[in-house]
């Protein structure tokens, strides 16, 4: 019983861990004129990035190892990703490859 | 980027433009262009009633159909007239190419309006797909309706009255930072394909992003074309057609002439008049007067070509 208590005690510390942790914070990127803005931004893990299309044209947000990826943004559409890995994220446009941006992740507090 | 600066500058870029609302008919003899002057709709379909023994194929480009912004709210019913005037030529041309962006989004019902559109001209169309129409992972839609016959993520070749056509790829899997992209595979299989063909044929090259590095700043560009065009050196008349930049622009160099056709769905700004390439909205009685199709016209032992761009409305 008590490895039991001990085990889901475990449980819930990682998925705190991995959730997000209670002063994270969402980020916004607007993608604009077949720009992302800020190109690049410095986040703390747990934090969540939501970009906006706000152009006439779909674009993607594609991450380059394929840690993530959107699918096509019309317009007004929104795509969020959770960063829980510190680690620099560099992306881009697959419709227009010329578009690219970064996400830093640095280690949230107490980490 | 390929390690070729044919790029034009900016000051050329604008004089090789061609708004004007009626056609421009160029003819290349030894490798230069002549511009023959502005010739109205009537005299287009003249040329190319007089050249019935020679060939004559038709370009369609960046038809978007899903598009509905304000540039153009109607894209369907722009390209429904690009095919009324197809349909209304008096000399029926041999097929038509669509150089891309066939759909807006690569929706399913998108593909289906620009099939039920399109098919209207009652001609043989060959595809190559833009960015725009292979959105979904696999470019299972595209492929499932254009790729029949053709080779990785698209590309193929055939031959009409003596001329060989190469349809390219030069939109898929892109690489971040970079503009379109053709691929080993695709470089390998057009140096095979060419092995072995005469000097003399003529070749026509049609994909969707430029061959050119004709504005990089805004991807317009493909960046291992060079290597492409290594290929096709030998070759004493080579043509190039493209779409993705919504307007009509045209280089020649050495045998190669590099033609971009204008859109049926909305036009795009000139390079670097405005922040960046999206959709340009133009007062609503201009907008035909930069939507359109092109004719292309090859007159067999003459080494001479014709291309005329028709605007919707002169």
């Amino acid at each position: 019983m008590t490895r039991l208590l001990a085990l889901s005690a475990f449980a819930l510390l990682a998925a705190l861990a991995v959730a997000r942790p209670a002063d994270a914070a969402t980020i916004e990127v607007k993608i604009d004129n077949f720009t992302f803005n800020p190109k690049q931004i410095t986040v703390k893990a747990g934090d969540t990035v939501t970009w906006t299309n706000h152009d006439d044209i779909p674009h993607t947000v594609t991450s380059k190892t394929m840690a993530f990826r959107s699918k096509a943004l019309d317009s007004d559409d929104k795509f969020s990703f959770t960063f829980t890995a510190p680690g620099s994220y560099a992306y881009f446009c697959s419709l227009h490859p010329m578009m690219t941006g970064t996400i830093v992740v640095e280690a949230s507090a107490g980490k | 980027m390929a390690d070729r600066d044919d790029g034009p500058s900016r000051r050329k870029v604008l004089e090789c433009m061609t708004w004007a609302g009626t056609g421009v008919l160029w003819t290349i003899s030894g490798g230069v262009p002549h511009s023959l002057g502005l010739v109205d709709e009537a005299k287009a379909s003249q040329a190319m009633a007089a050249d019935a023994k020679g060939l004559t194929f038709l370009q369609i480009s960046d038809s978007h159909m899903g598009f509905d912004k304000p540039a153009n709210p109607n894209a369907k019913g722009t390209l429904e007239e690009a095919i009324a005037h197809i349909k209304a030529i008096p000399a029926k041309p041999a097929f038509m190419i669509h150089t891309g962006d066939i759909t807006h989004l690569s929706k399913e019902a998108e593909f289906d309006d620009a099939e039920k559109i399109i098919s209207g001209a009652r001609l043989d169309v060959h595809y190559v797909p833009g960015e725009h129409d292979i959105i979904d992972p696999d470019i299972k839609l595209y492929k499932e309706r254009y790729g029949r016959g053709t080779k990785g993520s698209g590309y193929y070749s055939f031959d009409a009255n003596g001329v060989h056509f190469m349809g390219l790829v030069n939109v898929a899997n892109l690489k971040g930072g970079g503009m379109g992209s053709l691929g080993d595979e695709q470089l390998e299989w057009i140096e095979d394909d060419l092995k072995g063909r005469s000097a003399s044929t003529p070749i026509v090259v049609f994909a969707h992003i430029p061959l050119w590095s004709l504005y990089p700043q805004w991807g317009w560009g493909t960046e291992d074309s060079a290597l492409a065009l290594g290929y096709m050196k030998r070759f004493g008349s080579v043509t190039v057609l493209n779409g993705h930049i919504h307007q009509v622009m045209q280089k020649v160099e050495g045998n190669v002439t590099f033609h971009t056709a204008r859109s049926t769905a909305f036009p795009q700004p000139a390079p670097g008049t405005a922040p960046s390439p999206g959709p340009m909205k133009v007062p609503d009685d201009k907008l035909r007067t930069m939507l359109g199709t092109a004719s292309i016209t090859f007159k067999q032992g003459e080494q001479r070509l014709a291309i005329i761009d028709t605007p919707l409305k002169s």
